[in-house]
């Protein structure tokens, strides 16, 4: 069977859309219905994909390379262990969102609809683009709809959130697409062909300078994405104003663009210059880690809270992706997923509560618990995931954070595993100001607990987080012959420039691979 | 000699065009200035036309003047239409677009 | 499979069930699934145990089971893998014993709560996630049962979630504990980054090779005993567990006496060949534990709660187990663990007797002449007492002694005169709890009189069989001066746990300090009987004449304030005044001003837009003009 599976998966969501547009905008239902059922089939065909995914494969699966606008521009798509779990979660998390907003957007629901399909397509095109020039049409165009989303579907504030948030990752990504041209100007006078291939590109040693602004230029907009402190302040802003469906895409996906985009482009492509700049890099990121959990601790609005939580969090990531080794991109990539579960799942509990009570702000609940008790069970495994919990999805990828971060520089560890404390410290702190206590308003007391539709949400999310809490080889063993063979390709790379700083283009990169060992102990 | 003439001529006509449009302040008239730049340009193609043999600048021509008659009529409608909003086609009472 | 790996599994099952349709089913069934499947665990905990004793004489002491292979990446490797041997098998069977009994008791004590099918799934959990504590075989797993009881304390200490204080209890027993834990964390790194495993039995493999340097093997020690102590409620981190008293009462039993505060002991016991590997280690151990036993008991000699006086009980207690397994004597430790885990929750369970007869009264100013209403409790409350105390020849003198005779023999003379001084203490502020609880005038309210009933046989038939265990259980472990059955405990820990160094105790010095230590019994209770039933005026007087050594005392040397006022406040006040000042003031500030200097400098460049055509054609003139004169010249 050779159908185009990855192209189908990226663009069915987009399909949907053009679908959507000739249904007219009163029948919300039929709206519904065609939008959830391409999300799904999308969802489908990436678990097809999930199965037929060979663990012991390093390289790309499923690839489709075509040429398409010449210049080495050509329509790559492949999926390796490095993206198959961020694709997934994207097809998984899609459905979930468009259930979500059937009662919760009321206005314009075709838009958001049509807004959500075609973000869908975006972010899985970011995962699955193995050229240059595609991953960033595909990094644009997840941020256009992103835009729209926040800009008309969010809350008072939100043209100062979403002029924010554009120009923001507009700024990083701007410096992405001259970088961009940069590689490919070199390629071609090195090799005497144009090529954007990520794996050709890999190929080139650059010289010190070339590569130390070409890392600082894709960075940047990896960095602002993740986001790394101090390009954090984009993010709580984002995320206030913005309705539930979008929060929770953009927590749990859109985030992790940015460290993705470190370990397939950054670190790769720019061996020498990361070796330069992972210390500054783990500073900010331990910066981000305490950082972030202290912001979350003084946090007056449960979703500002829960996105600084998110800096706190995606700066152990980051951190995992500085260390650079089999353990911790092990960790990184469990976490992103952990990360994507956890958070989107609080910021649709935090959107179940204010689609009741048009307030987010935690001094306006109290003794929720008595009122929704199965809400607040859910909540609590959430929460209780987000910090960690052995037993729960967080702590299986926290504990390969630390490990792999650990065998790579102790202090970083050290400092990293504050954010048990604080992550205990402002969750908890919420949960009891939240749920705890007595019911002492109106507003609390007329809640009524989350009925059939918010399970169906909540429910698949829990059970995953249990999964991968309890089960964590079954994800792992996919992804750990991509991810040592990464490991060991950027280690040799620095070794091989060692040798000469000349620029010039290596023959295929094959490192001695031992499967599953770690090189730092 | 004649191409050197005729070009010439081209030239004071565009120039003469030119500065009718920058001193002149009613549409218009400046509308006026701008045929006559085209139309100098139009000279100037055939001119060079002839003295170097060759078609494809009279070919050129006819893409000029056909873009010329379709400015003609575009802009004259735009000219009525401001005409009718703002009573006025004086270039001083066009300033939306000041910064 | 073995045998042992299916007494988990009981427990798990009737947690899931209960959470997920405990609000469904009625009273009668919840309390029998509860019950039964902690019964089944403490059936397959017996017939591990008989299974073990039995291997044992084929020289089989150790027994593992491996279920899956739970996280693995390149060099790291946790399995999800069950370890039973004579320390793990102590350990299943105090949790399953004590835990059925204390399940039992809660039938009657939480009948009438709401939300009873929550609170025995949370407590089935707790058993649950005790036994793989218990049982696990490496440091990773063992943190999932170190975070799950963890996660039940918080759940139950916080049942009744309306009453802020509970809310607030269960919050900061949690956040200590994660504290703790992330030392924890960090002493598993660290053994892992040192020896490259963190399977007890590869770990012990390593440290007897010396694989790991001296060095790294104290830090990772000391890391770990930070989770100690915030599980066990040692100095500095034990201030959770008095507020952990908010929690029902069969928990504080279960929980916070008998068993996981227990875990901290445990795990050091467990690795024993660590502590012992890193003498520096071992001697904070000890100093920390034998600190905590006196300071603990100072605070309890003058608390009016119930319920904090065993609190703080349980801490000094603690510190004791502690101070036993920082000498050496680990198997001393585990044995007082054992004596403690019956006597402790026996105390506990009976003062929640006295509580559910007082309607709900914890305050001992407001009790007094109990004795005649509590005909069944009484009896089993001054057992309970006797045995804490050190009264010859009961458990908790056997096992206390054990451990200051270990702690004497091996020359640690300083924290060994601490815990006398800390049996002192114990022996005054237990017979001062039962002296104005049970004896003495009746100082409760007529209205509660009223209600005074003695509680149900289905509370009071687990106290009375938890009184027998009190009395015996210290024949397990008799010293070695009373005959030559002397030490089986110990001697079967062997195994698992290095036998304590032969001390060089000589026969009569161990003679002199089981003097002492009655002696010291002697001392508290006579000391008790004189201030609370002789003369009840002395301890107005004493607290008129210090009264600041009273209030300092009363408030636990205000600990509490002093972390809120040196570490919690500053640091969130800290972090308010960064994110204000900082984060929105400066950062974001930077990023509006970059904005907004964009939109100053697009105004700026506007004034070029007059609007009038002319100056536009003049200005293409120009730059026509200029074009060609480049082009040209």
């Amino acid at each position: 069977m050779n159908a185009p599976l990855l192209s189908l998966i990226t663009f069915l969501p987009l399909a949907g859309a053009i679908v959507l547009i000739f249904i007219p905008k009163e029948e919300r239902r039929r709206l519904f219905i065609a939008a959830i059922a391409f999300a799904v089939a999308a969802f489908v065909l990436s678990l097809v994909l999930a199965v037929r995914f060979d663990g012991n494969e390093a390289g790309p699966q499923f690839v489709e390379n075509r040429p398409w606008l010449g210049y080495g521009i050509h329509y790559h798509l492949g999926i390796d262990g490095i993206s198959l779990y961020l694709v997934l979660l994207t097809a998984f998390l899609a459905p979930l969102v468009l259930l979500a907003s059937r009662t919760s957007i009321r206005d314009r629901f075709k838009e958001y609809l049509l807004f959500m399909l075609i973000l869908e397509t975006g972010m899985i095109g970011v995962f699955l683009s193995l050229n240059l020039f595609l991953f960033y049409v595909f990094w644009e165009a997840a941020l256009i709809p992103m835009y729209f989303l926040i800009g008309i579907f969010g809350g008072k504030r939100r043209v100062y959130a979403t002029t924010k948030f554009v120009l923001y990752t507009m700024a990083g990504s701007l410096l992405m697409l001259v970088g961009i041209f940069v590689l490919q100007g070199t390629y071609a006078r090195l090799s005497g062909s144009y090529s954007l291939d990520i794996f050709d590109l890999s190929r080139m040693v650059l010289s010190n300078s070339t590569q130390t602004w070409l890392f600082l230029a894709f960075g940047l907009a990896f960095a602002i994405k993740v986001p790394l402190f101090p390009f954090h302040t984009w993010l709580p802003d984002a995320h206030v104003e913005a309705p539930t469906g979008a929060s929770v895409l953009l927590a749990a996906v859109l985030l992790k663009m940015g460290a993705y985009g470190f370990i397939r482009i950054g670190f790769p492509l720019f061996p020498d210059a990361v070796k330069r700049f992972a210390p500054g890099l783990a500073v900010l990121a331990v910066i981000g880690i305490v950082y972030g959990g202290f912001m979350a601790l003084v946090q007056k609005d449960v979703k500002s809270l829960v996105a600084y939580s998110s800096v706190s969090h995606m700066g152990l990531v980051l951190l995992a992706v500085a260390a650079w080794n089999t353990i911790s991109l092990q960790g990184a990539i469990l976490q992103m997923i952990n990360h994507g579960l956890s958070t989107g799942m609080l910021f649709f509990a935090v959107g179940v509560l204010y689609e009741r009570t048009h307030t987010r702000m935690i001094s306006d609940f109290g003794g929720v618990g008595r009122k929704m008790p199965v809400f607040a069970a859910l909540f609590l495994a959430a929460v209780l995931s987000s910090l960690g919990l052995p037993g729960l999805n967080g702590f299986a990828g926290e504990i390969l954070c630390f490990a792999g971060i650990f065998a790579a520089h102790k202090i970083w560890a050290v400092l990293a595993v504050t954010t048990v404390i604080l992550a205990a410290a402002y969750l908890l702190g919420m949960y009891r100001k939240v749920f705890h206590g007595p019911v002492t308003n109106d507003r609390v007391a007329a809640l009524r607990d989350i009925g059939g539709r918010e399970l169906l949400i909540f429910i698949p999310i829990i059970l995953l987080m249990f999964w991968i809490g309890l089960f964590p080889g079954t994800f792992l063993k996919k992804t750990e012959a991509t991810v040592s063979r990464y490991a060991a390709t950027v280690q040799s790379r620095r070794a091989e420039h060692v040798r000469t700083n000349r620029p010039r283009l290596v023959s295929e990169v094959t490192p001695e691979l031992e499967a599953g060992t770690g090189e730092t102990r | 000699m004649t191409t050197v003439a005729v070009v010439g001529l081209s030239i004071v006509l565009f120039v003469l065009g030119t500065i009718a449009f920058i001193v002149k302040r009613d549409l218009l008239t400046q509308f006026m200035a701008v045929e006559i730049m085209l139309n100098a340009a139009n000279l100037a193609f055939l001119g060079l036309a002839r003295g170097s043999g060759r078609l494809d600048a009279q070919v050129i021509v006819f893409f000029v003047m056909t873009v010329a008659a379709a400015e003609a009529a575009v802009g004259l409608a735009i000219v009525l239409h401001i005409y009718r909003r703002k009573k006025s086609i004086k270039t001083e009472d066009l300033d939306r677009l000041r910064g | 499979m073995p045998v042992f790996v299916f007494i988990p599994l009981a427990p798990v099952l009737g947690a899931l069930v209960l959470f997920l349709f405990g609000r469904r089913l009625p009273r009668r069934t919840i309390s029998a699934l509860a019950c039964s499947t902690i019964a089944a665990a403490f059936v397959f905990s017996v017939a591990a145990f008989i299974n073990l004793l039995s291997t044992a004489a084929s020289g089989q002491n150790i027994l593992t089971y491996k279920l899956f292979t739970w996280i693995s990446a390149g060099a790291f490797r946790a399995d999800a893998a069950f370890r039973f041997d004579p320390l793990a098998a102590v350990m299943v069977l105090v949790v399953t014993g004590v835990g059925l009994l204390i399940h039992v008791y809660s039938v009657g004590y939480m009948s009438r709560e709401r939300d009873y099918g929550r609170y025995f799934a949370c407590l089935n959990l707790f058993t649950f996630a005790m036994l793989l504590l218990v049982l696990a075989d490496n440091l990773v797993f063992m943190f999932v049962g170190w975070e799950g009881v963890g996660l039940c304390s918080y759940l139950l200490i916080g049942y009744w979630f309306e009453k802020p204080s509970a809310a607030d209890a269960g919050k900061k027993a949690f956040l200590v504990n994660r504290i703790g834990d992330a030392g924890f964390l960090l002493g598993i790194l660290f053994l892992w980054t040192a020896a490259g495993t963190t399977s007890f039995f590869s770990l012990e493999i390593a440290v007897a090779g010396s694989v790991i340097a001296p060095s790294l093997a104290t830090l990772s020690a000391v890391l770990l005993f930070i989770g100690a102590a915030g599980k066990s409620a040692q100095i500095p981190l034990y201030i959770w567990l008095p507020d952990a008293m908010e929690g029902p009462t069969p928990v504080s039993a279960l929980i916070h006496a008998a068993t996981m505060v227990t875990a901290g002991v445990y795990m050091v016991a467990r690795l024993n060949p660590l502590y012992s590997f890193s003498p520096a280690a071992g001697q904070i151990v000890a100093f920390v534990g034998a600190l905590t036993a006196v300071y603990a008991g100072t605070i309890a000699l003058v608390q009016n709660d119930i319920k904090r006086v065993l609190a703080y009980s349980t801490i000094s207690q603690l510190g004791y187990m502690f101070l036993g397994c920082g000498v050496g004597a680990y198997a001393a430790g585990v044995f007082h663990l054992f004596t403690h885990a019956f006597f402790k929750s026996l105390l506990f369970l009976a003062a929640g007797s006295v509580i559910h007869a007082l309607s709900g009264e914890q305050d001992l100013r407001r009790m007094g002449g109990l004795k005649k209403y509590l005909p069944r409790t009484y009896p089993v409350f001054l057992v309970g007492a006797l045995v804490i105390a050190g009264v010859p020849f009961l458990s908790g003198f056997f096992s206390k002694d054990a451990i200051l005779v270990s702690a004497f023999a091996r020359g640690q003379w300083f924290v060994g005169i601490l815990g006398l001084a800390g049996a002192v203490l114990t022996a005054f502020y237990m017979f001062r709890l039962i002296f104005l609880a049970f004896f003495g005038n009746e100082r409760f309210p007529a209205e509660v009189k009223s209600h005074i009933h003695e509680s149900p046989a289905v509370m009071t038939r687990p106290l009375a069989v938890l009184a027998f265990l009190s009395i015996v259980a210290g024949f397990t472990g008799l010293p070695a001066v009373l005959g030559k059955r002397a030490n089986l405990f110990s001697r079967f820990l062997e195994p698992v746990v290095r036998p304590a160094a032969e001390g060089n105790l000589s026969l009569g010095a161990e003679w002199t300090l089981i003097l002492a230590s009655a002696a010291c019994a002697a001392v508290g209770i006579w000391l008790a009987y004189l201030f609370y039933v002789r003369n009840t005026a002395l301890p107005g007087r004493w607290a008129a004449r210090l009264p600041r050594i009273y209030r300092l005392l009363g408030r636990g040397y205000y600990v509490d304030e002093i972390y809120g006022a040196i570490v919690v406040n500053p640091l969130v006040r800290g972090a308010d005044a960064v994110y204000r000042r900082f984060d929105l003031g400066i950062i974001d500030a930077a990023v509006d001003g970059t904005g907004r200097a964009a939109g100053y400098f697009g105004k700026a460049a506007g004034l070029v837009q007059t609007g009038w055509i002319k100056d536009y054609a003049l200005a293409v003139l120009f730059g026509l003009v200029i074009f060609l004169g480049v082009l040209l010249f």
